[in-house]
């Protein structure tokens, strides 16, 4: 039987806001604006970082932007435990899998990981998870995992309470092929005007460039706009 | 009263093991370092219907002999090759059943595999699994190991695979960074012995007519990968005839399977060999056996 809303972390009446009313008093929720897209030579995740309990921002430097392999990333929304949790588990089942294969795993392996843990914990998971990897054979990849646990590749994916904002921004802005200078532009551009309009996402913004070279990550601060000061390692 | 009775067999064929103790019980190591059972087992390969593995470049081809043990037997039924997963298949010499028990650890581990990782299982990891599960079977004194020694051939797809389930496909144009002509998957041929050592082959044989079959797999040099898969079901049949020729006495079956690249024939699937192709390759398998001997024309039938 399916649970009425409000119960379990299923989507709310409009299909579109995520219901967090099932988070236990004082759980911290990722009220998050997070984003991953494809471009000419890789994938890039970008995501805000405020983390909240309630009212309060629990801390607004989070890091959502967290690594499951050398080149396969993901970006956390939904409950920071749960979502904290599940990535853990990811990245130990690839690094299990690197080993005893001889080989790195793929972004396909990554995502089926990831969808049969939310999809088998639907009923106990809050998180909705993008996943962005880059290997040599398959070049860059998006997959997104929203909350039933559904398992969709995309040219990009946004997520998370901010990204109802940045639906027609996106839409319009995004194209197949751009140069990773472009592509950075557009993702900080995007999460800035999430950031604008949401009020569960702030701070600074965090970006991670997957390429054929590795992960390169990107920081950008409100104080000067959201421009600099960029690549951070 | 025993060790005298057990004495007498010195001089037969395990003339060092027999007798001594050291081959009663699995598990249990010899003074200098042997198996027995795990000996005795491949004894039982060695006396099974010749079965090969031929890896070309665009395909994989396995071959077996399966000997006529009645005419009571309907021609045809009663298949060796099995087929594990869409692309893997497996075929085996020495004990049937234990080549059947097999094939069904195969199949579970290839839909295990599937269920977590949501994609077909590499050829490799599939041998590697087996291999460990052969093994286990020489570690303890209730069980013996497997009688058979088996070739497990697979394609892993060089297409771009997709997860099971997946919605949606990426950008049009392909994914981001992604290098055209960058190639995976590819042919995979494994061979598992009874000790569960396995190994990687560009031609695999066993069974009663092993050394025959290798002789002529060595003459394909294989490893310059330039053989197709329609010249490596011609050379399967071949060699089994050729294997054959030691044990003319019984009437024997030619089963054969072949697994294709995406773009070929079995479009990535193991599947058996057409009739129409398989015949063909069996008449030039005689024609060539014929020419080697110049004797006797045509005394076989087609």
């Amino acid at each position: 039987m399916v649970a009425p809303h409000g119960v379990t972390g299923m989507l709310g009446e409009d299909g579109i806001h995520v219901d967090m009313q099932h988070l236990k008093s004082g759980e911290v929720n990722l009220g998050t604006s997070i984003m991953a897209i494809n471009f000419k030579d890789g994938v890039i995740l970008g995501a805000d970082s405020r983390t909240t309990t309630g009212a309060y921002i629990a801390n607004r430097v989070t890091d959502k932007l967290t690594q499951v392999h050398d080149t396969i990333w993901c970006c956390r929304s939904g409950s920071a435990a749960d979502t904290q949790a599940v990535a853990d588990i990811v990245s130990y089942h690839l690094n299990m899998y690197g080993v005893t294969n001889n080989e790195a795993p793929s972004t396909q392996v990554a995502a089926s990981l990831f969808q049969e843990l939310c999809y088998e914990n639907k009923d106990a998971l809050s998180a909705g998870i993008i996943i962005a990897g880059y290997d040599p054979r398959h070049g860059g990849q998006v997959y997104s995992i929203p909350l039933g646990g559904s398992l969709h590749k995309q040219s990009f994916a946004i997520g998370g309470s901010g990204s109802t904002y940045i639906y027609g921004y996106t839409d319009a802005h995004w194209r197949e092929q751009m140069t990773e200078q472009e592509g950075i532009d557009f993702v900080r551009s995007a999460l800035q005007e999430a950031i604008k309009w949401d009020g569960s996402s702030g701070g600074v913004i965090r970006l991670v460039v997957l390429t054929k070279k590795g992960a390169v990550r990107h920081l950008y601060l409100p104080d000067n706009g959201y421009t600099g000061p960029g690549v951070t390692n | 009263m025993v060790c005298l009775l057990v004495w007498g067999f010195g001089g037969l064929r395990f003339e060092t093991s027999i007798g001594t103790g050291y081959d009663l019980s699995n598990s249990v190591f010899s003074p200098d370092g042997r198996n027995f059972q795990v000996e005795y087992a491949v004894k039982a390969v060695e006396n099974g219907g010749t079965a090969v593995g031929i890896r070309c470049k665009d395909g994989v081809v396995l071959a077996v002999e399966k000997i006529i043990t009645s005419k009571l037997l309907k021609p045809g039924a009663n298949k060796r090759i099995a087929t594990v997963d869409r692309h893997v298949g497996i075929v085996s010499a020495g004990l049937v059943p234990d080549g059947r028990h097999f094939v069904s650890r195969a199949r579970d581990e290839a839909s295990s595999w599937r269920g977590v990782y949501k994609g077909p299982i590499p050829t490799s990891a599939l041998a590697n699994r087996l291999g460990g599960y052969v093994q286990a079977y020489t570690l303890y004194s209730s069980v013996r190991p497997f009688g058979t020694t088996a070739i497990v051939a697979g394609w892993d797809s060089e297409a771009e695979l997709a997860v099971d389930g997946q919605v949606g496909s990426g950008p049009s144009s392909g994914s981001g960074g992604k290098v055209e002509g960058a190639k995976g998957g590819g042919p995979g041929l494994y061979m598992i012995e009874p000790s569960g050592l396995y190994w990687g082959y560009y031609g695999a044989a066993t069974g009663k007519g092993r050394q025959a079959a290798k002789a002529e797999l060595e003459k394909l040099d294989l490893s310059s990968g330039n053989l197709s898969l329609a010249d490596g079901v011609k050379e399967a049949a071949r060699i089994i005839y050729v294997a054959h020729e030691d044990s003319k006495d019984k009437e024997f079956e030619l089963e054969m399977s072949w697994i294709s690249s995406v773009d070929g024939p079995t479009k990535g699937r193991h599947e058996e060999v057409p009739k129409e192709l398989r015949e063909e390759a069996e008449k030039a398998a005689k024609r060539a056996l014929e020419g080697e001997d110049e004797e006797e024309e045509e005394k076989m039938e087609e």
